[in-house]
């Protein structure tokens, strides 16, 4: 991409140490629930579409803005973009949406929005990702598969 | 007290089936969806099974399917931008005309009940109303640039030329031609949802129509035409639509489609939550301030979100729903 970044110099933040498994999650008796560190590990390694950091590198995901409903099959993921008026918002809450639609088992509803007050079109942007048409004619574009496909390989 | 029964479970598409669509004399039906394929199902003994596949009228995932009011003609809308019209004048089912101009995403089409005119609707934010030329032709009579936004779902009043639309905008409008310079306009704005509606529904007499919202109410319009009796102000000699219901606190997430059959009076919703629920008016009903009452909440109606409910249009009670799991459902209900 020849376009300058919206921000060209973001903070950078350190990364999580890895989950630590437990004795429990070994046992392969216990049923292990979903968990919202388990979310976050789909989510942290995603790239930023614009820079060659991670979204948890950029706090964009955190651990803490994450939560899972497992009884009632829900999924809630809150992403901060790095400054208010990010153009990549959109397309960074898509490549979540997509990454928890190809690793959850299909029960899960799942939303993704933008935490509250962190962006000037913050209705706009949850309007269109929360708009499974849209999602679905989306995916059906070739160029932005291509773009997300970046962005969530690791 | 009522209840759904589930007749038979069919493995509609691959991926998402976005809707079904009942031909007009309730014995056949047809669905279609992401896999860019439409089926024609019919009832073989006591089974549903598929009778024809339709492959490669469209690029992209069918949004919607319906049948002429005379049966003899299928509409397809298309992520691919156009919209097909099948009929099966040599015998078999296929593809005769192809309605293009939309920008991008058709998502909904619809037939006049005189068959002569077509609506359809997309996210280039307009609605096309076309007219039945002659064989295979079809010309398009107005575009129509009223919403702001994505443009859901287009639906005819069941006896006069007056069209509905709803969209992403969180507006419904309707429009009609003026008989003096054949020109078509919107002709109401019917504003109260506070999030995208998703499709809508006219009632028998086409004087009530019920729309549904991903604000998870469902609200019930009423006409009320030039000096009516309700004293209801109307200006330029249009009839005004106002919200004289609204269902909330029964859906739990976006309701995507709605029908309200024709023969019974019964509403049926299909819902973000994978519930369909079912609704009747109270007999104590004020036209003016009906009440509706829940019949029936069918939990896990199935695993995934529902797209579509379609009442037999026979009156029969057979309900038809499809879902993101790719299944279509057949359900009796019973009071």
């Amino acid at each position: 991409m020849t376009k300058i970044a919206d921000n060209v110099n973001p903070h950078i933040y350190e990364k999580e140490s890895e989950r630590e498994i437990t004795l429990e999650e070994h046992d392969e008796n216990i049923v292990d629930e979903f968990d919202e560190r388990e979310i976050f590990d789909l989510i942290r390694n995603i790239n930023d579409p614009e820079h060659p950091l991670t979204l948890e590198e950029l706090r964009v995901v955190e651990e803490k803005n994450i939560s899972v409903d497992n009884k009632e099959n829900v999924v809630h993921v809150n992403f901060t973009p790095t400054i208010p008026h990010c153009s990549m918002a959109t397309l960074i809450g898509l490549s979540i949406r997509v990454q928890l639609l190809r690793a959850l088992p299909s029960r899960f509803k799942v939303t993704v929005q933008v935490s509250e007050g962190t962006h000037v079109s913050e209705h706009a942007v949850n309007k269109q990702l929360a708009d499974k048409e849209r999602v679905a004619a989306a995916l059906e574009n070739n160029n932005l598969v291509q773009i997300i496909n970046q962005c969530v390989a690791t | 007290m009522g209840k759904l029964e589930l007749l038979q479970t069919l493995n509609g598409h691959k991926g998402i089936a976005w809707n079904v669509s009942w031909h007009p004399q309730g014995q056949v039906f047809a669905s279609c969806g992401e896999d860019k394929i439409i089926k024609l199902w019919s009832k073989e003994g006591q089974e549903w099974t598929v009778k024809t596949v339709l492959v490669d009228g469209h690029q992209r995932t069918i949004r919607e399917v319906t049948w002429s009011p005379c049966g003899n003609f299928l509409a397809s809308a298309s992520f691919d931008a156009t919209t097909a019209i099948w009929d099966k004048k040599s015998g078999q089912f296929e593809c005769n005309a192809t309605l293009e101009g939309h920008e991008n995403e058709v998502k909904s089409v619809a037939w006049s009940p005189s068959g002569q005119l077509l609506a359809t609707c997309g996210r280039d934010k307009s609605v096309w109303v076309w007219e039945v030329a002659g064989e295979d032709e079809y010309e398009c009579e107005a575009v129509l640039n009223a919403h702001n936004q994505d443009v859901k779902k287009v639906a005819w009043h069941p006896s006069l030329d007056i069209l509905a639309s709803a969209s992403y905008d969180n507006t419904v409008k309707m429009y009609k031609e003026d008989s003096l310079d054949s020109d078509w306009s919107c002709i109401a704005t019917l504003q109260s949802h506070e999030s995208t509606v998703w499709s809508l529904a006219f009632d028998k007499t086409g004087d009530r129509l019920a729309t549904c919202s991903d604000d998870r109410t469902v609200k019930i319009w009423k006409e009320y035409k030039p000096d009516n009796q309700e004293g209801v102000i109307v200006n330029d000699r249009e009839s005004v639509w106002k919200c004289i219901c609204t269902l909330s606190g029964y859906h739990t997430r976006c309701v995507y489609d709605i029908t309200w059959c024709h023969e019974t009076g019964l509403i049926a919703t299909a819902c973000g939550d994978d519930i369909i629920r079912i609704f009747k008016e109270s007999d104590d009903s004020d036209p003016n301030a009906p009440t509706f009452e829940l019949l029936c909440t069918q939990l896990n109606a199935h695993s995934q979100d529902v797209n579509c409910v379609a009442w037999n249009p026979t009156g029969n009670e057979e309900l038809l729903s499809c879902s993101d799991d790719g299944e279509i459902k057949i359900w009796k209900f019973s009071e």
